[in-house]
């Protein structure tokens, strides 16, 4: 490994504030040598015949568990967007479904109404991407905190409840939208094809991991974290918080637009679903739950809560809910239940999320004295 | 005319019911700095309290109503008591982890509701006098439009009394003015803040049972659906200030009402976000000049 990796790694490791301070050699290989290993096994994944009975329905390279694993990675990719603003930028927004929302529906309608092509539909996808978050960020972060959460709000509600209301008959109402599929390439389309979806769906991941990752380590990274903790000691600095928490916005908007283009193709459809104030409340959860500004918590969060919620819901309907006692039944048979459940343990027993345990096993065992990991800075 | 009147006098109605929602919700953030997430869940609590206990109370006659609102109200304090003791209170000061916790247990508390009682609306039992109509100048209005106002009327006097003339109502004030100088002063606050709660929880409760009477029936989403515009008139009329909150309650009622009649249905709830965006712009700590 080069000097110059080796202080990007460092680099990266003191903003997020995750991993110990020393690392062996060994330690720095593993560091890299992990996701790699990772990555390539989730590549070869649609070869794969073997079944994990519990978490995915079937063979793992059946249609079925390959669109569940599809959906878990592009919900991975989305709910990393949403802590560059959360984790990254200590940026409490309730608007990020707008965005998400907006890169379905806008190439949804534009394959669907107006007879564009898939070249011309992505255009527009990452053109809207740069432009909505410019243009809602710009205005909401004239305000702070809590108010600027309330901004963000009340811009994706706004559209959420225009999209409902269905003008024109051009959103579709509470039905959505369908995928024009005869637009897109044969490669995506079918039962049969669901492999060429989860690898669209990986690639999208990969690509916010690598953005993500490049971005914290470099100058606008520090930016970030600097914002985070300690917004007013950056302007005394001399930089500008506002253009860091813009960008911020920008790029989480823009992997988030592109995450609802990418879910769209997979899901075969716009859903009103997307642009809703739970489906934000849902990334919150998920980036909680995972570990809320760590290199890796955000993407396992995301996994997490769409393998328990659709396993939850399976289970929902079986034999075994069905003969338990209604105190046990009732709470079981709904996933969103036991979702938040979850949930409120990890904010009370493991701040930080999952991706902080292991760090904090560690440290226990070197009878170290932990820092929070998680910024105490108020709303 | 008389479309007129019977628009503004449902619009003054649905603002009494944001204002029953609300002004918990905005006591709680202006003393404590906690956006209360599971506020609508205090509200879907006390309207299924309600609707449970007009089942049993079918024996009183004309009574049965206001003594389910009762029991109502003593159910959402309960919960919002409850729910500031051992859940609150020990992330004290911690308040991203205090909205994160409120967040999960509105969730939570949706999906629970939609387990015991099912996702789809129940029948709300009215008492017959909130279906009939009353005419005023030509106007037929719905009595439940009156009830909502007159509970939004007393609750509304019952705060400003208990925040000007008692030792705790100072004590509240004070808190929301500055909070480390009350308790530099030697004042316990601990108790005011679950007294905040209970008072909230009460009076969402309130809301819900009333908002059901309006609705006609009550449903597990009934509580998020109103806390989202509850949010609005809180941040409109700035946080802990009752009458800044009464206000923006009225306007955005108004707004939405006549919104939806003059422009095209659908259009007022659009409108009452854009009147927040344009607010916060326009004076970032709402219509009374509180901060955030």
């Amino acid at each position: 490994m080069t000097d110059l990796a080796q202080t990007l790694t460092d680099r990266a490791i003191s903003v997020t504030g995750t991993g110990p301070r020393r690392r062996t050699p060994t330690g720095r290989i593993l560091r890299l040598a992990i996701p790699l290993v990772i990555l390539l096994v989730l590549i070869f994944l649609p070869w794969m015949g073997f079944a994990i009975p519990g978490v995915l329905p079937g063979a793992v390279n059946s249609p079925g568990s390959m669109q569940l694993l599809a959906l878990c990675l592009v919900t991975a990719g989305i709910a990393l967007s949403y802590d560059v603003l959360f984790g990254r930028t200590g940026l409490l927004s309730f608007g990020h479904a707008l965005f998400v929302g907006a890169g379905a529906y806008l190439a949804a309608i534009a394959l669907g109404k107006w007879g564009a092509g898939l070249g011309l539909a992505i255009l527009l996808v990452l053109a809207a991407g740069i432009a909505l978050p410019l243009l809602v960020g710009a205005i909401s972060l004239r305000v702070k905190g809590i108010a600027f959460a309330m901004v963000t709000l009340a811009f994706a509600q706004a559209v959420a409840i225009t999209v409902l209301r269905n003008p024109g008959g051009v959103t579709g109402g509470e039905e959505g939208l369908s995928l024009n599929r005869s637009a897109l390439p044969a490669f995506l389309i079918g039962v049969l094809n669901a492999p060429y979806r989860y690898w669209l769906a990986l690639a999208f991941c990969v690509f916010c991991v690598l953005v993500v990752a490049w971005l914290t380590a470099s100058r606008t990274g520090h930016a970030w974290a600097a914002v985070r903790e300690n917004e007013a000691r950056v302007e005394v600095l001399g930089l500008s918080a506002y253009r860091a928490k813009l960008l911020a916005v920008v790029v989480g908007g823009f992997l988030g637009t592109l995450g609802g283009f990418v879910q769209l193709i997979i899901v075969g459809g716009a859903n009103p679903h997307l642009l809703s104030t739970e489906f934000t409340l849902s990334l919150l959860v998920m980036v909680v739950l995972g570990g809320a500004g760590s290199r890796w918590g955000p993407l396992f969060g995301g996994v997490l809560y769409v393998l328990l919620d659709n396993r939850l819901q399976e289970l929902s309907t079986s034999q075994t809910i069905a003969e338990l006692p209604a105190v046990l039944r009732v709470p079981l048979s709904q996933p969103v239940f036991v979702l938040g459940l979850l949930f409120v343990l990890v904010v009370y027993f493991a701040p930080g999320g999952i991706a902080a345990i292991g760090g904090r096993i560690r440290s226990r065992r070197a009878r170290r004295r932990t820092t929070e990991p998680v910024s105490d800075k108020g709303p | 005319m008389s479309s007129l009147i019977l628009i503004l006098i449902t619009g003054v109605g649905l603002g009494a019911l944001y204002f029953l929602v609300a002004s918990g919700l905005s006591l709680i953030y202006g003393l404590m700095h906690v956006l209360n997430f599971a506020h609508g869940a205090f509200l879907t609590a006390g309207a299924y309290a309600a609707w449970v206990a007009t089942a049993y109370l079918s024996g009183l006659g004309g009574w049965s109503f206001p003594v389910a609102v009762l029991v109502g109200m003593i159910v959402g304090a309960l919960i919002g008591a409850t729910v500031e003791f051992f859940l609150i209170r020990p992330l004290y000061e911690r308040h991203i982890e205090q909205v994160l916790v409120t967040v999960g247990l509105g969730l939570m508390a949706v999906a629970l509701f939609a387990g015991i009682w099912g996702p789809d609306p129940r029948p709300f039992p009215r008492p017959e006098w909130t279906t009939q109509t009353t005419t005023i100048g030509g106007a037929a209005i719905p009595n439940d439009r009156f009830l909502l106002i007159g509970a939004a009327g007393l609750l509304l006097l019952g705060l400003v009394l208990l925040l000007k003339y008692t030792r705790i109502g100072l004590i509240i004030r004070a808190g929301v003015e500055n909070r480390n100088m009350v308790q530099a002063l030697g004042i316990d606050m601990r108790r005011t803040f679950t007294l905040v709660f209970a008072i909230g929880g009460a009076a969402a409760a309130l809301g819900g049972v009333l908002g059901s009477v309006y609705l006609g029936s009550v449903s597990p989403g009934q509580g998020t659906a109103l806390l989202i515009y509850a949010f609005i008139v809180v941040v409109i009329g700035g946080f802990g200030s009752i009458g800044g909150t009464a206000l923006a309650a009225l306007a955005v009622g108004l707004v939405q009402q006549l919104a939806n009649y003059y422009l095209y249905s659908g259009i007022g709830d659009v409108s009452v976000v854009l009147l927040l965006a344009a607010v916060l712009l326009v004076r970032p700590a709402g219509l009374t000049g509180k901060t955030a």
